[in-house]
């Protein structure tokens, strides 16, 4: 093991014990670039996050866009939650794409992530970023919770598990006192205990040790700091979960997203002056509905929201082309219709940012042809 | 599809791992753990004499708490015991074992007992699960692990050489906890009197941590002189005494209706039903009190087969997890840890009454939350497996369609694994 690897090490046991139920996974790679991919895992309702107000066809599907909606640019609004994302829009260092989808059509979570993190319409035995990483030429790699497809792969893996308790997201939390709700020993327990913990009446963020270090700006911190250190690595990738609202979505997803905004302006704190050679792809396995259904939560979908973020990112804009939302706009007359392939935003971050080349990227994502490097979106 | 299989994985050993065999015939292959031996499992096993010798230095050396060498060899032999339960074959044995030691609980909250804990379980308990119970009471009543923890070490015969030359004296504790919790029960009608002739007829019984051999010894000069009246009958003095003592407590009709009952509230029901408490007892009776043939015909209640009647106490429900992904060595869990977080820490129960082994006492809303987020926690170590599957190996058609669908429609694989392992049908057994 090298020194820099031992310091990651190192780094990541000082830093987080207490762990939460977020994980995270580093690499080490050449150069001074940095490149974090946040996965959100139970995807997140791109219309939610990007409220596209100023299509005449919104209303009719979700209602009244929130109050307090955080507007971009007078057709856009981000999510009232967002406020740490909509500064750094402002500041032109956040990118969001809309109307985005990978190259399947599924609406299965587990193999949409899987084809997500393989890169393809299939499912292979490794990552993307794993032969992204591979293909720097990157002596092999750090450490991980447990280490997501995504970074799993040729590229040598040494994996890590802290101790520690994670916090399920609402939903999961909402799910499991469902099943338990007809056992008399077990149900009763649950419910109360949750009461307990103030999750009936309360969402996670609102709650007095949301911020603690059991938590994903925690570890979005932690990784911060680890990807700053002059010998530490330059790949890291996150997990965050909560984003599968079929129920009560409006109550569900403030949570996940005050996490994740939380935790992107940790990002940024910790990486201080690296923000600048950072860019921060985040992204969900689909999108949902565009339609409410009976439960005011949506269902799975097909095209959502990615962000980029970071000091390279040609920001304070949102890349879409935008397939509308009304009469016969919708894909299978039911979810947004995705219009730009996730694949070529990742190759044209991929591109440049880390500098890798046509023939690179072919192996990186195998048979994505179609989808060429989106330019103009970093340098 | 049958649910015998996976119910008797359950019920009777700690959940089943995906590489385990289904049993073609679910009682024969309990019954066949019996009479197995078990695995080897320590490079070094745990022993008294070792324990001892630990147990001498940090008395001189007078370590911080929680620091010595006592308490090492108990941090690395409770690992080792705690591991096998994820692997071994004969999963009912253990659980055997584990619900003697829990019957004669020896608890780290006596700091001392650390050194001889492991040894205790490998040398009183063990041994015993399916042989005569007066042996393992013997065994369990000699060993310094109980003599330190229920405090006889230092019992002194008011009346004995050692009583009539210094200041100490006589201590109950082991007396009466023989009677009420390991033997014939608080309801079997004995008396102070008793209890105190027990414990002078036990007067003696200490250890030796000083000099050689470590271990059990009889200090005549601290033995009560005199025969003495138990429960009606006459014990002579001297440690023939104590011996013909025990085996008389430990053959009482009262002795085979307590452990009877105890036997079938832990592994059938809450609330055992008295036809199956009277089956079990006729066993102990007929056999002269063995503990195989009382766990035979355990097997053998009808009512055993009804699934899902126990909740898992948290070492049941945290062993049948990890056993649920058969995870390698490098990659599980430090199963102690676990034990701690979830309120049951490996022979650390608050009192000589042991781990308490009902739904009601398990269930608080704390602990049960607690159990989810472990479960969340612990389900990232599912990776790429398709939690389905698992969770098909794990329960087959114990897995409730609710449960299954509800893993179908979950965020994540490794949702959906926590929702199977804090599904109810995962928590009972």
């Amino acid at each position: 093991m090298n020194i820099a690897r031992r310091s990651v090490l190192s780094g990541l046991t000082a830093v987080a014990a207490g762990w939460g139920g977020a994980s995270l996974a580093l690499a080490a790679a050449p150069g001074e670039k940095r490149f974090v991919v946040i996965l959100q895992r139970g995807a997140m309702d791109g219309l939610a996050a990007i409220v596209p107000h100023g299509d005449s066809g919104y209303t009719a599907l979700r209602g009244a866009p929130p109050d307090g909606l955080l507007d971009l640019d007078g057709f856009y609004g981000l999510h009232p939650a967002l406020t740490g994302m909509h500064a750094l829009y402002k500041a032109g260092s956040v990118l969001p794409i809309h109307a985005v989808a990978g190259p399947y059509r599924v609406r299965s979570h587990f193999e949409a992530q899987d084809y997500l993190e393989s890169g393809t319409d299939h499912r292979l035995t490794s990552g993307w970023l794993n032969r992204t990483v591979a293909a720097m030429g990157a002596d092999a790699l750090a450490v991980g919770v447990s280490l997501p497809l995504l970074l799993r792969g040729e590229a040598a893996v040494a994996n890590w598990a802290p101790q520690g308790m994670a916090e399920p997201a609402p939903n999961l939390y909402a799910a499991i006192a469902a099943l338990n709700a007809s056992d008399s020993t077990i149900g009763p327990a649950i419910a109360a205990g949750l009461k307990e913990r103030g999750f009936i009446h309360r969402t996670p963020m609102d709650r007095p040790d949301a911020t603690d270090r059991n938590s994903f700006p925690a570890l979005a911190a932690a990784a911060g700091a680890m990807l700053r250190a002059p010998d530490g690595p330059r790949i890291a990738a996150m997990e965050i979960g909560g984003w599968d609202t079929h129920a009560f979505q409006a109550t569900r997803l403030v949570g996940p997203l005050k996490q994740l905004d939380a935790g992107l302006v940790a990002l940024k704190t910790a990486l201080a002056d690296k923000w600048q050679q950072t860019v921060v792809l985040v992204m969900t396995e689909f999108g949902r509905t565009a339609r409410l259904n009976g439960t005011a939560g949506t269902d799975h979908g097909t095209a959502g929201v990615a962000f980029l973020l970071g000091g390279p990112v040609r920001g304070g804009r949102v890349q879409a082309d935008w397939p509308g939302l009304g009469a016969g706009q919708l894909f299978e007359d039911r979810d947004l219709a995705p219009t730009t392939d996730l694949r070529a935003v990742a190759k044209g971050v991929l591109s440049a940012h880390l500098g890798l080349s046509a023939s690179v990227l072919d192996r990186v994502f195998p048979g994505s042809g179609s989808a060429s490097p989106m330019l103009q979106l970093v340098g | 599809m049958d649910t015998a299989p996976l119910h008797a994985m359950a019920r009777f050993g700690l959940g089943r791992r995906p590489s385990d065999p289904l049993p073609a015939d679910p009682s024969g292959w309990l019954l066949g753990q019996l009479r197995a031996a078990d695995a080897p499992r320590f490079d070094t096993p745990p022993s008294t004499a070792s324990g001892l010798a630990a147990l001498n230095a940090d008395r001189t050396e007078r370590p911080e708490p929680g620091k010595g060498k006592g308490r090492a060899l108990f941090v690395a032999e409770s690992t080792v015991t705690l591991e096998h339960a994820l692997t071994t074959a004969t999963p009912f044995r253990e659980r055997l074992v584990w619900f003697w030691t829990n019957h004669f609980t020896v608890s780290l909250r006596r700091g001392e007992c650390a050194s001889v804990a492991c040894a205790f379980v490998e040398e009183a308990i063990r041994p015993h699960v399916a042989g005569p119970f007066s042996a393992m009471l013997l065994a369990v009543a000699r060993h310094p692990a109980m003599l330190l923890y229920l405090d006889n070490a230092g019992s002194v015969g008011p009346n004995s050489a050692a009583g009539q030359a210094g200041r100490r004296g006589l201590n109950e504790n082991l007396a009466r906890e023989c009677l009420e919790l390991h033997t014939v029960g608080a309801g079997a009608g004995y008396s102070q009197a008793d209890v105190t002739s027990l414990a002078r007829i036990l007067t003696g019984w200490s250890i030796e941590v000083r000099g050689l051999p470590k271990g059990f010894v009889y200090r005549s000069r601290a033995h009560e002189p005199g025969a003495l009246m138990l429960m009606g009958r006459r014990f002579p003095e001297g440690e023939e005494g104590g011996r013909a003592a025990l085996q008389f407590l430990a053959e009482h009709p009262a002795a085979y209706r307590f452990l009877a009952t105890k036997m079938v509230r832990h592994f059938v029901s809450d609330t055992p039903a008295p036809a199956d408490i009277r089956r079990i007892e006729a066993a102990l009776r007929d056999s002269g009190g063995d503990l195989g043939v009382a766990a035979a015909a355990l097997v053998r209640l009808e009512s055993a087969w009804q699934p899902g009647t126990k909740l898992r106490s948290p070492r049941d429900f945290a062993i049948a997890a990890v056993r649920a992904l058969d995870l390698p060595p490098t990659e599980r869990p430090s199963i102690p840890a676990v034990l701690r977080v979830l309120g049951e820490p490996f022979m650390n129960a608050p009192a000589p009454n042991g781990w308490p082994d009902m739904a009601a006492d398990w269930s608080t809303p704390e602990s049960m939350v607690r159990r989810i987020d472990w479960a969340n926690a612990f389900a990232q170590r599912l990776g790429s497996r398709d939690p389905v599957e698992v969770a098909d190996l794990a329960l087959g058609p114990m897995l409730r369609s609710a449960t299954l669908d509800a893993m179908r429609r979950a965020g994540s694989r490794r949702d959906a694994f926590t929702l199977m392992l804090t599904s109810p049908e995962f928590q009972r057994r």
